[in-house]
């Protein structure tokens, strides 16, 4: 097979940071190749780089495309040659319907008139092509994100396509939309079309990918091929710089009196007041406990932890929550901050962080108080703090002063962990708090669930990653439709057993 | 690239690449600074002078004190991620209510400032209501109040100017602090200067006010050495210390050779301190900015967010009826056109002073070097005597210079 493309000796610096260290990556015509590194590693950066997002001249180094140098001076040029990137952070227009999704910047129109009969039969076809039953005149809004990604690589499709790129695809998709989008993916490659993929999820890595290229601190460790076999172990090896044997870390746990209860909690919805989003949801969780809540996506758990957490979710609540047997009230935030509830929330960009401010200054928000006296800051202790939970959670950033912004996916994701745990909580509920964090991150974090409990907090642990759940929780939780259909012991617990009670619903 | 690499790294690189890489992400700060030293200049030069004489500096700061005192106000407002247009009209509004309680009803001088200051709070906490409680954007519930106080400040006054003010009511902005210093001490200086007169309490105050800052500016480099920030360079942080006192030195010495020290200068530059530590500083501060950068994500970490914009508007209606106060005494009567279009300069000085339309972004220091500014620009052209046609053109083209400047420093950047 020909070299479709390849970026030789690729320098891209920030200022203070050095994101890539002479990288080079080769992808051959008709390949799907994988990146993984570590959260910070600079994959997504080399994904910019190559798609012009960050212009010739911003970096060092050669890209050469179908055998020719290229130079892109922004997206517009690398999509002319039939490179298409789909970001991180999806990049759709949510009050747009699909079909004006798809043709956005690109329209089918005639004379400044668009011809909507063209655009919808077109979308209609492209649909087809990635196996979305949508009509094209939904709003995006209204579709899922599974779906919402699908869309995605219509709009790429719609475009001469060559080679497309898509970081971490995966990440907030449920397994089934996950593997329909990894078969998707293979089908294309048969249609001729070459993939670059990131992710941090390696069983998918090991299903669809022909070869891996590794990056660790921003430097090129080591390709691998699919036919020397792509073990996760090894991956994962070259990804930390050392083996690691076990993914969840070794716990005992032993949990104490209930700590949390909530019972026949009842949520409407805020907009359609008839519909019920919450039915009679009752659950506890012990101190020293970590409990899961499992369930697709859709289902109900961050409508139900939100609406716990202050209200911050639905109207017309009804229901009772007690902390170690006394009933309180968390009707606001400040209040469930207060009685010791905390919610780690499932989308950083738009509800955990202030991107465009530093990490210590999001690091202390949710707790002024504790850095502070009289009203009046004390900086100095606020930077202490920042950098007790930088090198706690091995935040990737050059000093507590960065942009939250200017942070790697992952490592934002840190952040705003780090935000709830200064607030000293006795409940902690973190909404997927693993989600586009690598492996030895994902490592630490458990540790971190692990200590929480042993020092007697409760850990409410939301998440769509079944083997996380099972490995991590004393109990799991099942949840469809608004309502807890299943409670199962650590013991119990199994993919097939959480699946059947979903199902059975 | 982990932290430990890049930190080694920087310090073998050590000067060139952190002076560059320190200029492009201050370049505003220094911009503005510089800007307006580069306009004084200019003005100083075509004018043959005039800009910078005694009196004329000291009209600049009368003439822009009531601009300055909104600008605190507004900015808190711009960085809460909302905006106000009522200010012109609300600052009219209470000009006209301090003439016709003094001059019609006859009441103290004390009552009035006291009764203006509690009517500007409720004017903001009526707009902030349905800001805050109601969601409805200030843009347009500011517009309503713009029209609504303007209507007012007609009604109160019937059409007419109302006017003058006692005496103890217009030394308000046009008063001056006397000089405790006995005569002799301010003679003999004036024979050291060679000029007429010298207000020793003036002078002495500008090379204190010098002094403070400087200490405060080494302090807080010491500390951030401490903590091994990256921060400014020695030569840059000389050089604009140095500029910044022999500016204030400057200035308090021209002052003492006219009238001394006003009083509005003494409440402007209070007023700035406090509400640059009240930003900086404090827990409420530091939530506004959090409110107007991610106001979901403000909302979720327990920020009471509502409270907090109901409450910047409470504050800004508060300024705004100091400035009200401050103009009328300066004008010693109260017309009803009196701050009409006000509230756009107050707003240019923010934006001029780096604060960003979408909130979450700005500085008070900003804002008022933004002010002055803009007071600068209007009394040079003033003297120079460029019609008003041409000066509203070039302020607007240099708002539009400021905020490009920023929108491309920002592009560059990222
Ligand atoms: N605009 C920027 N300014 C400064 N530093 C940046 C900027 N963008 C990225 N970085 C830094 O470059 C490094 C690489 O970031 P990148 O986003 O490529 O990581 P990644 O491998 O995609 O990680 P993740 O798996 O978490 O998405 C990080 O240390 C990040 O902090
Ligand atoms: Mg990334």
């Amino acid at each position: 097979m020909s070299t479709l493309l390849e970026m030789r000796e690729i320098t891209k610096e920030f200022p203070g940071v050095r994101a890539l260290d002479r990288v080079s990556i080769a992808v051959r015509q008709g390949e799907i190749h994988a990146i993984c590194g570590e959260n910070g590693a600079g994959k997504s950066t080399l994904m910019k780089v190559l798609s012009g997002v960050y212009p010739a001249g911003s970096y060092e180094g050669e890209i050469v495309f179908e055998g020719e140098p290229v130079a892109f001076r922004d997206i517009r040029d690398s999509e002319a040659r039939g490179i298409i990137i789909i970001h991180q952070e999806l990049a759709l227009v949510p009050q747009l319907s699909i079909a004006e999704n798809i043709f956005l910047g690109n329209e089918r129109a005639v004379r400044g008139v668009i011809d909507w009969r063209e655009t919808n039969r077109r979308t209609e076809e492209l649909l087809a092509k990635v196996g979305l039953n949508e009509p094209p005149t939904s709003k995006v809004d209204s579709i899922g994100v599974g779906k919402q990604q699908l869309v995605e690589i219509a709009k790429a499709l719609s475009k001469d396509v060559k080679l497309l790129i898509l970081d971490e695809p995966t990440a907030a998709l449920q397994e089934n939309d996950s593997r329909k989008l990894l078969d998707l993916m293979l089908e294309l490659k048969a249609q001729g079309v070459t993939c670059i993929i990131i992710s941090h999820k390696l069983g998918e890595v090991g299903y669809v990918a022909d070869t891996v290229t590794v990056i660790r601190d921003g430097t090129t460790i080591s390709t691998l091929d699919a036919a020397d076999g792509l073990g996760e172990d090894r991956i994962v090896r070259d990804m930390v710089g050392r083996d690691m044997t076990h993914r969840f870390p070794e716990h005992a746990r032993s949990p104490g009196e209930v700590l949390l209860e909530v019972e026949n909690w009842s949520v409407w919805h805020p907009e359609h007041a008839d519909r019920r989003v919450i039915k009679d949801a009752c659950f506890t969780v012990r101190s020293g406990e970590v409990v899961g809540i499992a369930g697709l996506m859709g289902s109900g758990r961050t409508e139900l932890a939100m609406s716990i957490f202050g209200r911050s979710y639905g109207r017309n609540i009804t229901g009772e929550i007690r902390l170690r047997g006394q009933p309180v009230d968390v009707g606001t935030v400040p209040r469930a901050i207060d009685a010791g509830i905390s919610y780690v929330t499932e989308d950083r960009k738009s509800l955990g962080l202030v991107l465009d401010e530093t990490v210590r200054f999001n690091t202390t928000l949710a707790n002024l108080e504790s850095v502070s006296s009289g009203g009046v800051l004390n900086r100095n202790e606020e930077t202490r703090v920042a950098e007790k939970y930088r090198d706690a959670l091995a935040i990737r950033t050059p000093t507590v002063f960065q942009k939250a912004v200017n942070l790697s996916g992952g490592n934002q994701q840190k952040v705003v962990l780090a935000k709830w745990l200064n607030t000293r909580p006795d409940v902690l509920i973190l909404d997927e708090p693993t989600r586009g964090i690598d492996v030895g991150a994902k490592y630490e974090i458990y540790t971190i669930i692990n200590e929480l409990a042993a020092e007697g907090k409760g850990v409410v642990m939301i998440s769509s990653e079944m083997p996380e759940l099972i490995g991590m929780c004393d109990r799991i939780y099942v949840m469809n439709e608004g309502a807890l259909v299943g409670e199962l012991t650590a013991a119990e617990a199994s993919q097939e057993r959480i699946m059947s009670l979903i199902v059975n619903e | 690239m982990t932290a430990v690499q890049s930190s080694e790294r920087a310090e073998k690189a050590e000067s060139g690449r952190s002076v560059r890489d320190y200029l492009s992400s201050h370049l505003r700060e220094y911009g503005l600074l510089f800007a307006l030293i580069a306009i004084m200049a200019f003005f100083q030069i075509v004018t043959d002078g005039t800009l910078l004489r005694a009196v004329n500096v000291t009209n600049l700061l009368l003439q822009n004190s009531y601009i300055v005192i909104m600008a605190l106000g507004m900015l808190v407002v711009i960085v809460s991620g909302n905006i106000d247009l009522s200010v012109g009209s609300v600052m009219g509004f209470i000009g006209a209510l301090a003439a016709v309680m003094i001059v019609n009803w006859d009441q103290s001088v004390f009552l009035t400032i006291i009764v203006c200051l509690v009517a500007g709070g409720l004017i903001g906490a009526a707009q902030g209501y349905w800001i805050a409680y109601w969601k409805i954007p200030s843009f347009i519930v500011t517009l309503a109040g713009m029209l609504v106080f303007r209507g007012l400040s007609l009604w109160l006054l019937e059409g007419q100017s109302v006017g003058p003010f006692p005496r103890e009511f217009q030394v308000i902005a046009n008063g001056f602090v006397a000089d405790i210093f006995p005569t002799g001490v301010g003679e003999a200086l004036a024979g050291v200067f060679d000029v007429r007169r010298l207000n020793v309490l003036a002078l002495g105050f500008g090379i204190l006010a010098a002094a403070a800052l400087v200490w405060i500016g080494l302090r807080q480099r010491a500390r951030n050495r401490s903590y091994g920030i990256v921060d400014e360079p020695r030569s840059f942080f000389v050089a604009r210390n140095a500029i910044v006192a022999a500016a204030i030195i400057f200035i308090t010495y021209k002052l003492s050779t006219f009238r001394g020290l006003p009083n509005v200068l003494l409440t402007m530059g209070a007023l700035t301190i406090i509400y640059a530590f009240l930003t900086q500083n404090t827990v409420i501060g530091r939530r506004i900015y959090a409110l107007g950068g991610n106001a979901k994500a403000a909302k979720l970490s327990g920020i009471k967010t509502e409270r907090l914009t109901f409450l910047a508007f409470v504050n800004m209606g508060i300024l705004a009826a100091a400035a009200g106060l401050v103009f009328a005494a300066r004008l010693n009567t109260a017309t009803p056109k009196a701050g009409f279009a006000l509230e756009l300069d107050v707003i240019a000085a923010v934006f001029i002073g780096g604060a960003s339309m979408s909130g979450g972004v700005g500085t008070i220091v900003g804002a008022v070097v933004g002010a002055f500014l803009m007071g600068v620009l209007n009394n040079g052209m003033s003297i120079m005597g460029i019609g008003i046609d041409y000066q509203q053109m070039i302020k607007g083209l240099v708002l539009l210079a400021a905020v490009v400047f920023d929108v491309y420093n920002k592009q560059k950047q990222g």
